[in-house]
């Protein structure tokens, strides 16, 4: 049985005082595993986009980080509106950011596309009036993509 | 093996008292406190002398050459850096202060501003023809290229490989007076008057570099009694008119609305470590990849507010803006010029920049990762109010020493009274216990 580490972090929607801090803190974590640098950016990106993403839609939710000597991982669980069309909001540039978010640099459509790009493993499910389930995984060992 | 750092502070033991001051403002959790004594913990200082502003007993030195340790060069040549003219008033040009060097033991002076602008003109180059990950991050500042070196070294490839303007001062003077002198080059010093510690930094080791052109640096505290006097002595008649400074080299001193050294486009200045260290979590999660290049300066208000200067920061900025009136405003780098030279790559840095991350918990992962969860789990015991009696600067940071041996958990004087109370209680038990036995017998 291979080690692992967990670490979960509770994440408010429209607390945009202390938006970005769980992904600092994901980063600093992984950096002093000795995760690579290379996997820490990919992983800062993701829990970055998908931490604003709970702040800018969603009431509440957690981001589970863990670590296992193969591969990090982030699931992102959200209590909030949920996404109707998943695909399309999946697609480069399809953005329902409010002029309000649009003003703080977000919403070019780029969050979904950017965490599938810099994710091994990439889910999404999501239920409209409940909420979003996103899993993402980072390999950072060669062998274990 | 664990590679040895140049710096450019010592702790002095005598001096001091154990106060905690310096382990409270370190930027980067670099200073713990054992046996009464402050203790620099190598590998993560990054030279941002924020310790030697606050520690009330200057028990941190900083390793800046003296006059006297000058006397190894044939010929002195000071480069000063624009901070020092705005430690005066705005009454007191440059040319009176070269004058007043010459005056302090220089053989000669040599102005940063024409190579502040010439490297303007080289870094506009560099990123019109740059096609990597923006946005590009300044390397002027020492203290940033170390930060980025430690802290961030996936963001090392974004600094800005154009090389400092006192770099590209220390090399041309020297070459200069070496021709006119006869004296060879490696017996001219060229001798930086500098507002902080971290330039004796890249002296000693020049990031992307062999070697430095600069030999020596004296800090402007150290040089500014003597300066003061002999600048009162400089007559308006005697100092040299023909002294080449422009606004734009002035500029470089403090931190202005953009970059000092390109158009204010897609560009970010920013000053102060905390926002330096803010600025650079967002550009390592992705969100400033827009702007193409970002100033950086560790001291508040840039080098006008280094630790080794005499002035507020703000009234040296506010000083240095009043003389930029009165100093000419265009470029006084030649545009051809500078692109020949480019094109030599003279303005470049000839090695790739390394970084040095901190050592993990533990070089195996999975070893790493026990560490860390034992690190939470010290943590979560621990009181969680930072209050430093235990000699590290968080709670945090105390648990992951205790992780790594360098700590005893009982050196929290929580978790210790918990440790007595518990002792006691099995004491207490025991002896009940044996009370209960002898009773039995009797």
């Amino acid at each position: 049985m291979a080690e692992w580490f967990e670490s979960v972090y509770q994440v408010l929607g429209r607390d945009f005082s202390n938006a970005g801090k769980v992904s600092t803190s994901i980063k600093d974590t992984l950096k002093r595993i000795g995760i690579s640098p290379a996997v820490v950016r990919r992983v800062a990106i993701v829990s970055y986009e998908a931490e604003m993403n709970l702040v800018m839609y969603a009431t509440r939710g957690k981001i589970v980080l863990s670590v296992s000597r193969d591969a990090v991982t982030l699931k992102v669980e959200d209590e909030g509106p949920g996404i109707p069309d998943v695909a399309l909001a999946m697609q480069e540039g399809y953005s329902t950011a409010t002029p309000e978010m649009r003003e703080m640099g977000f919403g070019a459509g780029m969050g979904l596309p950017n965490i599938r790009r810099n994710a091994d493993e990439f889910d999404i499910r999501s239920e409209v009036g409940r909420g979003t389930h996103l899993f993402v995984r980072v390999a950072h060992r060669q062998d274990s993509v | 093996m664990v590679a040895q750092y140049h710096h450019s502070l010592r702790f002095d033991v005598d001096r001091c008292d154990g106060c905690m001051s310096c382990m409270r403002a370190c930027p980067t959790a670099a200073v713990r406190v054992r046996k009464g004594r402050a203790v620099k913990l190598a590998d993560r200082c990054i030279d941002c002398g924020e310790c030697i502003r606050v520690c009330p007993r200057a028990a941190i030195v900083p390793l800046t050459d003296q006059m006297a340790d000058l006397s190894k060069f044939e010929y002195k040549i000071a480069i000063p850096s624009p901070a020092l003219y705005a430690q005066f008033d705005s009454e007191v040009f440059p040319s009176m202060i070269f004058s007043a060097l010459k005056q302090c033991g220089f053989d000669d002076v040599e102005s940063v501003s024409p190579a502040c602008d010439a490297v303007s003109i080289a870094t506009e180059i560099f990123l019109n023809e740059y096609r990597g990950q923006y946005p590009l991050i300044s390397p002027f500042c020492p203290t940033v290229v170390r930060l980025l070196q430690v802290k961030y070294p996936e963001l090392v490839d974004q600094l800005l490989p154009v090389l400092a303007p006192r770099e590209i001062s220390a090399r041309d003077a020297k070459l200069r007076k070496s021709r006119e002198t006869g004296i060879p080059p490696e017996r001219i010093g060229a001798v930086y008057i500098t507002p902080c510690p971290a330039k004796i930094v890249s002296i000693l080791e020049h990031p992307g570099m062999e070697h430095s052109n600069l030999d020596a640096a004296v800090s402007i505290c150290d040089l500014f009694q003597t300066l003061a006097a002999a600048v009162s002595r400089v007559q308006e008649s005697e100092h040299p008119m023909d002294v080449v400074e422009s606004a734009s080299g002035l500029s470089w001193a403090f931190l202005g609305k953009f970059p000092r050294s390109v158009p204010a486009e897609n560009t970010l200045s920013v000053a102060g470590l905390p926002n330096v260290i803010r600025i650079l979590d967002d550009v390592e999660k992705g969100r400033l990849r827009k702007y193409s290049y970002i100033e950086c300066h560790a001291c508040p208000e840039g080098c006008v507010g280094g630790c080794l200067t005499v002035e507020n920061p703000y009234l040296a900025r506010g000083k240095a803006i009043k003389l930029q009136q009165s100093l000419p405003a265009g470029c006084i780098a030649d545009r051809r010029d500078v692109e020949i030279a480019y094109r030599k790559k003279e303005f470049l840095m000839t090695e790739r920049l390394a970084s040095r991350p901190l050592r993990p918990l533990d070089e195996d992962i999975s070893r790493a990762i026990l560490k860390m969860k034992e690190r939470d789990r010290i943590h979560a015991d621990l009181p969680r109010i930072d209050c430093g009696a235990c000699g590290a600067p968080s709670c945090r940071a105390f648990a992951e020493d205790v992780v790594l041996g360098e700590a005893d958990r009982t050196a929290c004087v929580f978790f210790w009274q918990r440790d007595i109370a518990n002792r006691i209680e099995q004491l207490a038990n025991l002896v009940k216990a044996q009370q209960e036995a002898i009773g039995g017998l009797s």
